[in-house]
């Protein structure tokens, strides 16, 4: 068991699984000699070497559809793009590529491969470097979505992205690498498709994703210190595939769900949640399913401004507070 | 493929291509402009949905460039790419059972006439978004180099290709990391509808740009089927031989419309037939007769090629649709489409 912050954990990831396996390569900008703008992929060069380990220049579509001819082929490419926003520049490969292959060729070819991005806000990038693209990416069939909230998961999705057989989108949250967190020694696989419970309760069951998760456990404690109400917390982990019957088993015993979601509302993935939740689980719940947003606006720069645009803590606890006293939301 | 021995022409000097190989580039030649006519009649016949982009008048690129790949090169294709396809070895029923989008088809109808696929010729794709197989074919060179393996990656794509960005990350990237690609611009004058002159900066869209990219300008003539075999050829052993990818502008011409939808009537008075005149099936015909193949030979290969393309249409008439269970089958590679528990 060591200590260790979201950003090591993304390198012990991948080298955990460079060693295993001689097809895993990893390509992005800067990610080798500089060992990532975030320093999320220091030492990989140093021990991998420059033929598995590649800087390429500023071409998303170039990084993207190489990691697909390698994947293809016979590879599992790791890609990285920098951040989550330039996915739009080879969105091409995310929405037409990647995703249809296996199904256009009837089997015939696969695209096992992983996109990390650097995603979400909470550093005052503004508006063109702080998104959460996790929605963008959710709603492509032939798509495995990921989002971590702690090293270990980090590790542990990572290892499991990688041995997919699928394309996976894995979303490292940019406010999240200087976390630290325990680890254990040795190998670490987990599964991807599993929702995990980091706070049981019994009055209200709060799903969140990534930077919204240590955010939604801050809330549960001040919910239950100065309100009296118990939630249950869930980190959806894995948006594709989804985990719905954790979700479901949760809702069935509270009776009530939020979901506190960083991406700007529409669209936003807590709505597909609450979705499948009004369908299977109505009868089960006992108020208004309520989805904690950011607003729709583009994120500004100026931190107060971030601040009050994505969810925090205290508009967490003032909404779930306020709707589980009845209050309309 | 390039392993059969060449059976020499007497009194012809310089063969460097060989009778047998020859034999094969009309065969090729002949087998996609028959297959594809006859696409253009199912059309007619509301027997093909959908779209289809035909490559009559460009044969001698796909089948110049095929017969000089070896059985393990890969080929990535665009949208018009049944003549990539076919060139590759791939069956005219296959490839006429998917435009018919009937169970026989290469894949079982789920692709249609844009994604020709068969892996087990090499053909790793037909991609219907404008550039974005050149990267593609950029990653399974890189695959190539980095497993040591000795393959190839052949692209084709058109002129039109070359003002998107994806044709020049993929071309960078390739010269950058020395890959084992080969890039193939047919260039058949009109974008889609729009002549590429009106809209490039350069007179030759692809060769005009090689230097920009520390590559050999190379344009030739895409209707001699010799003529791209043998740049191909010479290619190919380059990127085998670790030196790097290249670059190979073929100028021809599309004798119909951009797709079934377009009668081409953008067309200037005469340069159809002008280009009818250099018919690469035409020029090639002649070129065997002058190498010594008796006409009854030639007869023969022509008689056959129309005997494969009426009975592959009768079996894809016959064949049924796929069943309804293939909607969902291989979203994911657990076979299925399940996104949820």
């Amino acid at each position: 068991m060591a200590e260790l912050t979201y950003r090591d954990a993304v390198a012990r990831a991948i080298a955990q699984e460079m060693r295993r396996d001689e097809r895993v390569v990893f390509l992005g900008e800067d990610v080798a000699k500089a060992g990532g703008v975030f320093k999320a992929t220091v030492g990989l060069y140093e021990e991998f070497g420059e033929k598995r380990v590649r800087d390429t220049p500023i071409s998303e579509q170039a990084i993207l559809g190489a990691a697909m001819g390698a994947a293809m082929t016979g590879l599992r490419p790791i890609a990285e793009i920098m951040f989550a926003d330039f996915a739009a520049v080879c969105f091409d490969f995310i929405a037409n590529e990647f995703p249809k292959l296996r199904y256009m060729t009837n089997g015939q070819l696969g695209c096992p491969l992983v996109v990390r991005t650097g995603n979400g806000g909470g550093a005052r990038f503004g508006a063109q470097h702080s998104q959460s693209i996790e929605n963008w990416t959710m709603m492509i069939p032939g798509l495995k979505v990921v989002a971590p909230s702690s090293p270990v998961d980090v590790i542990g999705l990572m290892a499991a992205a990688i041995r997919d057989d699928d394309p996976v989108i894995f979303h490292e949250h940019k406010s999240l690498y200087a976390i630290k967190g325990e680890v254990p020694d040795g190998e670490i696989v987990d599964k991807l498709g599993t929702a995990k419970i980091l706070r049981p309760g019994k009055d209200a069951t709060i799903v969140a994703l990534a930077l919204m998760v240590p955010r939604a456990l801050q809330a549960a404690e001040i919910l239950a210190a100065e309100h009296g109400i118990d939630c249950e917390v869930i980190d959806v982990r894995s948006l594709v595939p989804l985990d719905t019957n954790t979700i479901l088993n949760s809702v069935a015993k509270t009776g009530r769900l939020f979901t506190v979601e960083e991406n700007p509302r529409l669209c936003g993935w807590g709505a597909e949640i609450a979705s499948i939740v009004a369908d299977e689980a109505f009868w089960d719940l006992d108020g208004p399913i309520v989805r904690i947003t950011t607003p729709h606006i583009p994120l500004p720069a100026a931190d107060h401004l971030e601040d009050l645009a994505l969810p925090n803590a205290a508009r967490i606890v003032e909404r779930v507070s306020r709707v589980m006293n009845g209050s309309r939301s | 493929m390039s392993a059969k021995k060449a059976r020499p022409a007497k009194g012809l000097p310089n063969d460097d291509i060989g009778l047998e190989v020859r034999l094969d580039l009309y065969r090729t030649q002949v087998k996609i402009r028959d297959a594809e006519k006859r696409a253009n009649d199912l059309f007619f016949q509301n027997l093909i949905k959908g779209t289809s982009h035909l490559s009559l008048g460009q044969e001698a690129i796909a089948a110049g460039v095929a017969l000089a790949m070896e059985p393990n090169d890969k080929s990535f294709c665009t949208y018009r790419g049944h003549a990539h396809t076919l060139a590759r070895g791939v069956s005219v029923e296959k490839m006429l059972g998917e435009l018919m989008l009937r169970d026989n088809g290469l894949m079982r109808g789920k692709g249609g006439s844009m994604h020709l696929t068969s892996a087990e010729h090499g053909v790793m794709g037909s991609y219907a978004i404008i550039g974005a197989h050149l990267p593609i074919a950029c990653g399974s060179a890189w695959r190539a180099q980095y497993l040591g393996e000795k393959d190839v990656s052949v692209c084709f794509f058109g002129d039109g290709t070359t003002n998107i960005g994806a044709f020049h990350e993929a071309l960078n990237f390739a010269v950058i990391w020395k890959l084992p690609v080969v890039f193939i611009c047919e260039n058949n004058l009109y974008m889609e509808y729009t002549p590429i002159a009106d809209v490039t900066a350069v007179e030759h869209p692809a060769a005009d740009r090689a230097s920009a990219y520390g590559l050999e300008r190379i344009l030739i003539d895409g209707n001699d089927a010799d003529v791209v075999y043998r740049t191909a050829k010479a290619a190919l052993e380059k990127a085998r031989n670790g030196d790097g990818p290249s670059l190979i502008e073929c100028l021809t011409y599309r004798h119909s419309g951009h797709s079934r939808a377009d009668p081409a009537k953008y067309r200037p008075a005469g340069e159809l037939e002008k280009w009818l005149e250099k018919d690469p099936i035409k020029i090639y015909r002649k070129r065997l007769l002058e190498f010594g193949v008796k006409e009854d030979e030639i007869a023969a290969i022509e008689a056959e090629s129309k005997r494969v393309v009426d009975e592959a249409t009768e079996a894809c008439k016959a064949s049924p649709s796929a069943p309804l269970e293939l909607l969902t089958t291989d979203v994911y590679a657990d076979g299925g489409w399940a996104w949820r528990n």
